[in-house]
């Protein structure tokens, strides 16, 4: 179950449904409806992390727009630090966007091939309007160096560089406002197993050099529990069952938790020595 | 996805160190840039210098077959044909700059808003575009010249208003297609606007369409002008023309055919280099290169 | 007679940089009903390799060595041979059953296309084979769904599909090229399921492709280790998971984050990463990479030493190693 503590979850999210229209089959009579999500609610506080694993059409690549507000939910809240999101004015909500940023899946999509990596990790900053170019592209440096690439890396274009280093480059990006959520979509999954180790290497270290907290979405169930302190499963979008991993994978209680269970196949042994 | 060839490194492929090596061995690229090349040193040339005045007749002297003094021959008034060809190539492109260029600030600017904005915005552009794209291109342009009088700048607005819908629907494709790209959530995430995100990422990534589409569109108008010329619709004389050259030569088909070979022959090779390095840009900036990681 | 039989494959490559070697040297053996796994990362050469046994590389592709596939030789035949093989003696199913199927083509003409290919069956005929191949792989209600179009089933009900496509002219060989990746982990469990029972039913040989380790435990007997295009470690499964005796074996082992493991702990990983294929050291291509290295590593190719139970290794250090794990 969710975490009571005294203090306010950094995330909050309530109640949240989003149902898309499909377009018309007939021209008088209901609209189609695909309901990606009936009613999710979780928080995550401060410093911890939460997963949220689910298969394809589950929809928790919904939740995570919603989260990041590149979707406006059908009802129901996403409140970060006790602030509606979906209800703040515009300008309101961009200079609020600090606070959270977001990792994608795909590194070879998710960089604009067309910029160098300087301007695509000082992005972030460049939308703030807030401080000049020459500070923005040393932040960029230094944001770069936290994920362990070079400052001569900051004038080359993506397409230079392999999948696990893009990786790193996104999250440099998403690491450049310091913000206090990062919301990560499937951030490892297109990488191989051994890059995939140094990537969720990083993402440990950041959080406890920076204090970040994540919103870790994964069909992985091995990736989560390695690096999320509750964990929240979703199906057909439900959560069914929250908590954190240990309790979780080891004595689930929900049957699709269970079937998901033991889908993984596990390669003995299953501790390694 | 679109089967464009757009975007991802379609310019960064520029930046790659082979670029410029790949182009060099590109038979089409090659080709297409020397003929295209030649037509823009004969109408810069013209400026300064051409063998005789074209404007000069000589009724002494017409309709010669080429010879030292006249290299290509003269034409039924006395006036040196090459002359004529090097100062109708500035006709051309002039006709190919400006009514490419119309069509591409407005087009694009069109089809990029229709992208943006999706919904009502988009549907009403892109019916505009097929309401524009129904009218046959050269009769639009004879009714235009007709409607507003013959001559050269009335023959560049009318090539120049039929590459608006053109330039705008390819725009909107290949724009909504970056528009899907995860680098524009990443940036929507960043909070940044529609405008911004038009500018500094959909433009550059389809930059590599838009290129290809130019050479293609200004091989057309360049057709077009010598359409209506040949019509008398476009440039008037005593400005020379290719198109004119080539309906003043029909007569005179059986006396002296030369006349008639050369602007065509004018005409074919400023097409066929411009369509061959439209090809070979294709080509060089196709996404390939996004396959080698 | 092994069905099939690779001895020292080299495939050469172009590549952005100039020519490089993308496969070196690598040869196994397969009999008929046998179940062999090729696991690694991207760029180890795993996918050119099978591609190779079906001929299916690019023109500028330079293959030396030698293919038997059940006495017949593959390297160099013509592309007539090969297309009598392809979908007929040899059947692939592909990673992404999203666009290994064409969309404008029904289900029934695409899965009866090797039967009407190699067989010369009637498209009636076809039919019926069809309808009695969507039965088998688990199309739910496949009668009335066999003018269906692809768009019309969902992932895992495509991949059935590729799997009936690939079956559909009774092959002896089946290479499976990373079948599940794309696919939700209850879906891959059916998939795998399946694969594996039309395998013993049809004493067809399997060549799986994964970059999944438990996938590979589950699913079949004998297993190579690829990288850098060249096979590191090879054998048994069950004795390449007990010994994973060569260094990049271990690597790839312990840089999995395994369920059950207690939190807050680091992952162990390969310092560095992949080189180009036109940076590989000539020697091992792990050279540099692995803890273990010594001059002679980078220089020259490790000859492969021989552990019980038919399981090959290409190490030079390994007593050092096993000298180093029983100090610790």
């Amino acid at each position: 179950m969710s975490t009571t503590t005294s203090t306010a979850p950094l995330l909050q999210v309530t109640d949240l449904v989003r149902h898309y229209a499909m377009p018309r089959e007939t021209l008088f009579g209901t609209v189609p409806l695909v309901k990606a999500l009936n009613g999710v609610s979780f928080s995550v506080q401060a410093g911890r992390s939460m997963g949220i694993v689910g298969e394809s059409g589950s929809g928790k690549s919904t939740i995570a727009r919603l989260v990041m507000a590149l979707d406006t939910p059908t009802s129901g809240s996403v409140e970060l630090e006790g602030r509606d999101l979906h209800k703040l004015p515009r300008d309101a909500l961009r200079t609020a966007r600090r606070d959270f940023q977001m990792v994608f899946q795909d590194p070879y999509g998710s960089l604009d091939p067309r910029q160098t990596v300087a301007r695509i990790v000082a992005e972030p900053l460049e939308a703030l309007a807030e401080i000049g170019r020459a500070e923005q592209r040393e932040r960029a440096g230094e944001s770069l160096a936290a994920v362990g690439l070079r400052s001569t890396d900051m004038d080359k274009y993506p397409h230079e560089f392999s999948g696990g280093q893009r990786q790193r480059i996104a999250i440099a990006r998403a690491l450049i406002t310091r913000p206090k959520l990062i919301v990560a979509d499937e951030p490892v999954s297109a990488l191989d197993v051994s890059v995939q180790a140094q990537v969720l290497n990083l993402m440990q270290d950041l959080q406890q050099q920076f204090g970040v907290s994540y919103l870790l979405i994964s069909h992985d169930l091995a990736v989560v529990n390695h690096l999320c302190d509750d964990v929240c499963v979703v199906f057909k979008g439900q959560i069914v069952e929250q908590g954190p991993p240990e309790q979780l994978f080891r004595a689930a209680e929900h049957p699709y938790t269970r079937t998901l269970l033991d889908a993984v196949m596990a390669a003995p042994p299953h501790r390694l020595g | 996805m679109s089967a464009l060839p757009i975007t991802a490194p379609g310019g960064a492929a520029m930046k790659v160190p082979g670029f410029w090596r790949r182009a060099l061995h590109h038979r089409s690229f090659v080709f297409g840039a020397v003929l295209t090349a030649l037509l823009v040193l004969a109408a810069t040339v013209s400026l300064v210098w051409t063998p005789w005045s074209p404007y000069e007749m000589d009724m002494a002297s017409k309709l010669q077959s080429p010879s030292w003094s006249h290299w290509l021959g003269t034409d039924s008034f006395g006036r040196d044909v090459a002359s004529l060809l090097l100062v109708g190539a500035r006709a051309s492109i002039l006709v190919g700059v400006i009514a490419v260029g119309i069509g591409l600030t407005v087009g694009t600017a069109l089809g990029l808003l229709a992208a943006a904005r999706r919904g009502w915005v988009e549907e009403a552009i892109m019916r505009f575009t097929d309401f524009s794209l129904a009218f046959p291109a050269i009769l639009s342009a004879i009714m235009m010249t007709a409607v507003f009088g013959a001559g050269i700048v009335n023959a560049i607005v009318a090539i120049g208003i039929y590459n608006i819908p053109t330039f705008a629907r390819i725009t909107r494709a290949s724009a909504n297609a970056i528009w899907s790209r995860e680098y524009i959530a990443a940036a929507r995430a960043c909070g940044k606007g529609a405008f911004s995100i038009t500018f500094q990422h959909v433009l550059p990534n389809i930059s590599a369409v838009l290129i290809v589409q130019i050479t293609i569109r200004f091989a057309i108008a360049i057709l077009a002008e010598a359409a209506l010329s040949y019509l008398g619709m476009g440039t008037q004389p005593p400005q020379p023309s290719w198109g004119r050259m080539l309906s003043e030569a029909q007569t005179l088909m059986f006396q002296a055919p030369l006349l008639a070979v050369f602007p065509g022959m004018a005409i074919a090779l400023a097409v066929l280099g411009l369509n061959m390095l439209g090809d070979g840009l294709r080509d060089l900036l196709d996404p390939r290169l996004a396959r080698a990681r | 007679m092994a069905l099939l039989e690779v001895k020292d494959l080299h495939i050469g490559l172009q590549t952005q940089r100039g020519p490089a070697e993308a496969v070196r040297g690598i040869g196994f053996s397969l009999e008929r009903g046998e179940t062999l796994g090729i696991v690694g990362e991207s760029g180890c050469g795993k996918s050119i390799t099978v591609q190779s046994l079906m001929g299916l590389l690019p023109a500028s592709a330079k293959v030396t060595g030698s293919i038997r596939f059940d006495g017949q030789e593959l390297v160099g035949a013509s592309e007539r041979t090969l297309c009598g093989i392809r979908g007929n003696r040899i059947g692939m199913i592909f990673q992404e059953p999203m666009t290994a199927l064409n969309p404008v083509h029904t289900i029934a003409r695409q899965v009866g296309e090797p039967l009407r290919l190699h067989r010369g069956l009637s498209q009636a005929d076809a039919r019926k084979e069809v309808l009695a191949l969507l039965d088998r792989v688990g199309i739910p209600d496949a009668a009335s769904r066999l003018d269906a179009y692809p768009h019309q089933f969902s992932g895992g009900q495509r991949q059935r599909i590729g799997i009936a496509m690939a079956l559909a002219c009774g092959p002896d060989l089946l290479i499976a090229d990373e079948p599940t990746t794309a696919l939700d982990v209850t879906i891959q469990k059916q998939i795998l399921e399946l694969i594996r029972s039309l395998v013993a039913e049809r004493g067809m040989a399997l060549i799986l492709i994964s970059h999944d380790l438990g996938v590979i435990a589950h699913t079949v007997s004998k297993m190579l280790v690829m990288y850098g295009g060249s096979v590191v470690e090879s054998g048994p499964t069950a004795a390449v998971f007990a010994a994973r005796a060569h260094p990049y074996t271990q690597g790839l082992f312990a840089a999995r984050p395994v369920l059950g493991a207690p939190r807050g702990g680091r992952l162990a990983t390969i310092r560095g990463s992949v080189p180009e294929l036109v940076d590989m050291p000539p020697g091992c291509p792990f050279a540099g990479r692995c803890s273990h290295t010594i001059d002679a590593c980078v220089s020259t190719r490790p000859p492969a030493t021989w552990l019980p139970h038919d399981h090959a290794v290409r190490c030079i250090r390994l007593d050092e190693i096993a000298a180093e794990g029983v100090a610790a």
